[in-house]
């Protein structure tokens, strides 16, 4: 094997925080985000729809911010601070969006549902959306072959405002993230 | 995907020391990590830019902008200075991808997103973008999202970016910086058309990183528009797109800009045109016979006939909404 | 039927509109679906397929890959593991008339994607980087994908079409008004957001736990036992969650029997997940060519209806759908031809999608009665009434019910369609043209045998079970309801346990019987589940030993009996077992023998259309639906939302595209494979129509997953003809189209 195949396999370590704890992993270089979460850490709540960024099935929160984990690189990850599906909910107590998705019937099958919902958390921390033309707009990277997507609008117009308030008070601190 | 080694270097020169043939620069990562998976793009080292300090927008001493290279697409197309002194650049950012790859994706690897040619994406086929000399199966075969414009007997792909689009109508300038040291790409000429060498998208040569893009001051922040038109309302390449932006003095044009994407292997421009427009009145009489004008040279395929017709009526709605203030 | 006992205000669960009982999971990411179950040592496997349409493979050249460390085995039709020689093992309960697809068999390549090698190694990246490194050489035939090129190869097809009845061509040359246009739908592909994915769990003895996507885990397990010779009882197969389907896990995809063979080989557990461009390498809805002839009298009324339709298929199957039969049983007609034939290319067989025939046939027939609205100056609503049939013609049977003119009646007067000025051309919105356009939709109503058992412990809980899957159509919520009403219980003390194949017998989940033939079952289970409640009453009671069942109600989850109640926690409690258990085989009634069953809808929408850009927004749909008894209206509303946004997605974006020379799909991606966004959907209104039927289940329920979709392509078509007055008749309407 030659000396770039085994720096290729070679392990990398990062520190993260994930769903508010500090995590040290070894990564290959070659290994996606999404990848490490659903095979190494058993986070399947990150799917896996099409790998290509063309679906959003896979979206979480790096830093905050709606990102596709299956384009990002885990080694790339080293020192960022992630949320996924799993780590939304407050013990018991589902996130706003989470609760506001089963009330409206916003998914069927559920697949596409945990990027969706991160998806809609991402957009309440941008605020950029006001009006529901602008909702459908900013979350159209999110595919839905069940076609929920006039009960992921009503869901999302709902749980906005309370998501956004929620993310205004962990950026200023005044809840424990 | 190949497997590659990895490094990420903290300052640019480092950076460029580090790249050479088979080595990539890595940012947002939302195209190159994308044809990696389908062995398109086979680097053997990967070069992680992201921790290098190219993250502002700075205003520049004439009076515009200098953006740096690592600035996210959404960053950008938010950034106070650029909804408000570019709006074009702004809408234009906003048309393209999703906001979760806007978050991701960086100014300069925009630039060098590859084509969405469906042979360039499938390694069964032939391409001669992928293997030069293999042929090219879209001449003859499916083609409707194919250049009509500045084609070649060996390619006739599109470049799918909709911030370049803006980005030539603004006469935006390429920063970079490579071994032999800095210099700067006219945005006009910093893509090629495919030629006998579809398999180079650019100019930038292998150890050339883009630090940034510069925007001169004028930002046509009246009259502008960038009008996309695709086969679905969000989230899919353009079939047509323009960036339409016009100084204005009364109904008379002062000054214009019109670059088409999803036409050419480039943004394309057509500085004739927008020469024979200035001086002339606001008009759709004008804006037609500039649309026909900036066509008179296209060459369908099979499939994509419709997108001459097209592009020379969302010239001419882009061109009048840009006059009207950019409100349809 | 429990007034009597329940308090009053007493609701039955059935009919409410109940959250998801699975919600909790999905909405929090603990929902497994079948590519999601971990185990150490677990092998992956990654597929390699072929690059040409037609021919051989000379030679697989594994040995770079076999170089990988960490790949374990590359698996081909040289080494694979002993599989059945006949036809007959490859056959599944959705089986096309044929010679079903092998994999791995033999060296012949029969369609570009075909797999040819699995790559087995310890992880997902080795295993994808290693299949890069196989090479595989062909000898290359030449091949035909092109079914307009093969259409005069095409043979009528092994289906039961309705015999012809009347003279449709005396009939159709002297009508007053005739229609004779010809349409075309393409090779859609199902795309589930959840690719396939196998996950085998080798056991120590050698026995099969699998978690597979599928709509049918026993249809799953009976193949690998015929294909691979194993004992039904080494075989479990698993589906607790389906990441969508429509129709794609309706037959053992290839993914299943080559995880199998790997682990059969390496006698180790192993996965094998395909990629969303290996989602375009099997079944899908076949590209038709239709030709719809009418023939009406001045005044609107049908004289003549004539559908001839080819569809593609595989040079190894033939497959059938119930294309042409809504042509002879949707309107009142005397004289009716039906022809529906088949041309084999190059390509794998299609496959069942989403009211699979329905979908495709009514687009030929609902534009072909648009058209002869305006030939006939003739509203398109009241065309349709005109002709309303209450018998089906190709039965020559009664429906059991047919609420069709409500849903005319009911959705015309909430989409305003009195307001219509049929013209085309002559309603506007500032630059956009403004279509409204309207069409018919059915699909059948049918019941399969199915089973179920119910079981109740001393705390009072109530379980069901019956092996059928939730893809997504809210399975688990609405047997759980139907089962907390027939056993006279809460829906919180019910769970219902499905997507396993070693519980009791269910058919597939497919065609919307799932309620009509699961819930019968369940219900029953529940109902002799009392009995069996009552009986243990009577043991512990000697007083209540000779009680009829007329005298004891069931509700609140006691039994109640000459005033006095008992819950039944208590009953089991006393009972000489730990719980109560009863199993039913529940099959159609034969009343409906009598009858035709079917479900109904009628969908209006509003179009607007740029006509210098070409662009068209669905901007507004109504679909009015008679479905008989709706179990639970939020899901059901779902159901439909999901079916119209289907159909948009239909009539404006899907089409699979083939490039003939290389013989190969080629937007074989979600970026260039186009879907809506949410973007692209406008106001969707669902109604549902009152209709009672006593006759087509005792639920009087028809199940609602297909009769969303059908008729929205040609409500949209018909809404941009009349916005711009050009009738599109190749679908999808793509902007260039419309330009």
């Amino acid at each position: 094997m030659s000396e770039t195949t085994n720096q290729a396999f070679a392990e990398h370590a990062i520190a993260l925080t994930l769903n508010g704890q500090s995590r040290q992993l070894n990564v290959q270089p070659w290994s996606t985000l999404l990848d490490v979460l659903r095979e190494q850490l058993d986070l399947v709540g990150t799917k896996k729809g099409c790998d290509h960024g063309q679906c959003g099935a896979c979206t979480v929160l790096r830093d905050g911010k709606r990102v596709n984990a299956c384009l990002t690189l885990a080694v790339m990850c080293d020192g960022a601070e992630l949320t996924t599906i799993e780590g939304l909910a407050d013990g018991d107590t589902l996130h706003p969006m989470q609760q506001s998705f089963i009330k409206h019937d916003a998914f069927q099958c559920g697949y596409c549902t945990p990027g969706q919902i991160c998806s809609a958390v991402g957009l309440a921390n941008e605020g950029r959306a006001q009006t529901a033309d602008q909702i459908k707009e900013l979350m159209s990277g999110n595919l839905c072959r069940c076609g929920a997507y006039t009960n992921i609008l009503a869901a999302v117009e709902e749980a906005l405002p309370q998501s956004a308030a929620k993310a205004s008070a962990v950026s200023e601190g005044g809840i424990d993230a | 995907m190949n497997p590659f080694h990895y490094s990420k270097p903290v300052d640019v020169s480092q950076a460029i020391s580090l790249a050479g043939a088979a080595s990539r620069f890595i940012a947002g990562g939302t195209n190159l990590l994308d044809l990696m998976k389908e062995n398109i793009a086979r680097p053997e080292h990967l070069i992680d830019i992201t921790g290098l300090p190219l993250k502002d927008v700075r205003e520049t001493a004439s009076g515009g902008l200098l953006i740096g290279a690592m600035v996210s697409n959404a960053d950008l197309a938010w950034h106070p200075l650029v909804e408000q002194r570019y709006p074009l650049l702004s809408q234009a950012i906003l048309a393209g991808a999703s906001p979760q790859l806007r978050n991701m994706a960086s100014t300069g690897g925009n630039l060098l997103q590859r084509t969405r040619c469906y042979y360039f994406y499938d390694s069964a086929v032939p391409c001669n973008k992928r293997e030069p000399g293999s042929g090219c199966p879209a001449k003859d075969g499916l083609n409707r999202i194919h250049a009509i414009l500045g084609a070649s007997e060996d390619c006739v792909a599109t470049h799918p970016s909709d911030m370049c689009v803006a980005l030539a109508a603004l006469d935006a300038v390429v920063h970079v910086e490579g071994r032999g040291g800095k210099r700067t790409i006219e945005f006009a000429d910093f893509h090629r058309l495919p030629e006998d060498a579809p398999q180079r998208d650019n100019q930038l040569a292998d150890d050339e990183l883009i630090t940034a893009i510069e925007l001169p001051p004028q930002g046509f922040v009246a009259h502008s528009h960038y009008l996309k038109i695709r086969d679905r309302a969000s989230y899919a390449f353009a079939l047509v797109s323009v960036a339409a932006a016009l100084e204005l003095d009364g109904d008379i044009i002062r000054d214009v800009r019109l670059a088409l994407g999803g036409v050419a292997h480039k943004p394309w421009r057509d500085k004739a045109v927008e020469q024979s427009l200035i001086g002339q009145p606001v008009s759709r009489e004008n804006f037609v016979a500039a649309a026909e004008a900036i066509l008179r040279d296209a060459k369908p395929l099979e499939h994509n006939a419709f997108k001459v017709k097209l592009a020379q009526r969302a010239i001419v709605r882009a061109l009048s909404d840009a006059a009207t203030g950019g409100k349809a | 039927m429990n007034a009597k006992i329940n308090p009053p205000g007493y609701v039955s669960p059935v009919g409410q509109p109940l959250d998801r009982v699975d919600g909790h999971l999905k909405v929090t990411g603990q929902a497994r679906y079948a590519g999601e179950y971990p185990q150490a040592g677990l092998l992956f496997g990654s597929v390699v397929s072929s690059n040409i349409a037609c021919g051989r493979v000379l030679r697989i050249d594994a040995s770079r890959a076999l170089q990988v460390k960490g790949v374990v085995a590359v698996i081909d039709h040289t080494n694979r593991p002993h599989v059945a020689s006949y036809d007959k093992d490859y056959e599944d309960a959705d089986s096309a008339e044929g010679s079903p697809f092998r994999p791995l068999y033999n060296d012949r390549v029969l369609y570009s994607g075909q797999p040819l090698a699995l790559v087995v190694a310890d992880t997902l990246e080795l295993a994808r980087h290693a299949g890069s490194l196989v090479r595989i050489e062909y000898e290359t035939d030449a091949h035909q994908t092109d079914l307009m090129a093969a259409q005069g190869n095409a043979h009528t097809a092994p289906a039961e079409t309705p015999k012809p009845r009347g003279d449709f061509e005396t009939a159709f040359t002297q009508a007053a008004i005739t229609v004779d246009a010809c349409y075309s739908t393409p090779n859609e592909h199902h795309n589930p957001m959840e690719p396939h994915a196998s996950t085998v769990m080798y056991q120590d003895d050698g026995s099969l736990e699998i978690h597979d996507k599928t709509q049918g885990t026993q249809n799953c397990q009976d193949y690998l036992h015929k294909v691979f010779g194993l004992e039904k009882d080494k075989i479990r197969v698993l589906a607790a969650f389906v990441g969508g389907a429509f129709g794609s896990g309706l037959r053992p995809q290839y993914q299943l029997p080559l995880a199998v063979m790997a682990a059969l080989h390496l006698k180790r557990s192993v996965r094998v997940t395909l990629t969303r461009q290996q989602m375009f390498t099997f079944g899908y809805r076949p590209h038709t060519l239709q030709r719809l002839r009418l023939g009406a009298t001045a005044d609107g009324r049908l004289l003549a209806v004539g559908h001839d339709v080819i569809g593609q298929t595989s040079r190894f199957e033939d497959f059938t759908e119930h294309v042409v039969e809504w042509s002879g049983m949707l309107y009142q007609c005397d004289n009716v031809q039906l022809t529906y034939k088949l041309a084999p290319l190059d390509v794998y067989t299609p496959l069942d999608m989403r009211a699979p025939g329905a979908t495709s046939g009514m687009v030929g027939l609902e534009c072909a009665l648009d058209e002869l609205a305006y030939a006939t100056g003739v509203d398109p609503v009241k065309l349709r009434a005109i002709n309303f049939a209450d018998r089906n013609g190709n039965e020559d049977k009664p429906y059991s019910s047919k609420e069709l003119l409500a849903c005319y009646e009911q959705g015309a007067d909430r989409f305003g369609w009195s307001q219509r000025n049929s013209e085309p051309r002559s309603m506007r919105q500032g630059r956009q043209l403004v279509g409204w356009g309207m069409a018919g939709g059915v699909w059948e109503a049918m019941q399969m045998k199915a089973s179920a058992k119910a079981r109740i412990d001393a705390s009072g809980k109530l379980t069901v079970s019956s092996a059928t899957t939730d893809i997504g159509t809210g399975t688990y919520t609405v047997m759980t309801q139907i089962a907390a009403e027939a056993a006279g219980m809460t829906p919180q003390d019910v769970t219902f346990v499905l997507g396993d194949s070693s519980l009791p017998t269910a058919p597939l989940q497919g065609g919307s019987f799932t309620v009509s033939s699961v819930g019968t079952a369940v219900q029953q289970a529940c109902r002799a589940l009392r009995a069996k409640l009552l009986d243990a009453v009577r043991m512990a009671h000697p007083e209540f030993a000779v009680v009829d069942m007329e005298e004891v109600g069931f509700g609140d989850g006691c039994l109640h009996i000459r005033g006095q109640r008992f819950s039944y926690a208590d009953i089991v409690r006393a009972s000489s077992h730990e719980t109560l258990e009863v199993q039913v085989d529940a099959e159609p009634d034969e009343k409906r023998e009598g009858y035709s069953t079917a479900t109904h809808s009628a969908v209006f929408v509003e179009v607007l259309v740029d006509e210098d850009l070409g662009t068209v927004r669905v901007n507004r749909v109504v679909s009015a639906v008679a479905a008989g008894r709706v179990v639970n209206p939020k899901t059901a509303r779902s159901q439909i939302l999901g079916g119209v946004v289907w159909g948009i997605s239909q009539a404006m974006h899907e089409e699979t595209q083939n490039d003939q020379h290389l013989g190969r799909f080629m937007n074989h991606s979600l970026a260039e494979y186009h879907i809506p966004v949410n973007a692209d959907i406008g106001d969707i209104d669902v109604m549902f129509v009152e209709e009672n039927d006593d006759i087509v289940n005792e639920l009087g329920s028809k199940g609602v997953g297909e009769i969303g979709i059908v008729g929205v392509a040609s409500a949209i078509a018909n809404a941009v003809y009349h916005a711009t007055g050009k009738r599109v008749r190749d679908f999808p309407i793509t902007l260039d189209k419309v330009l």
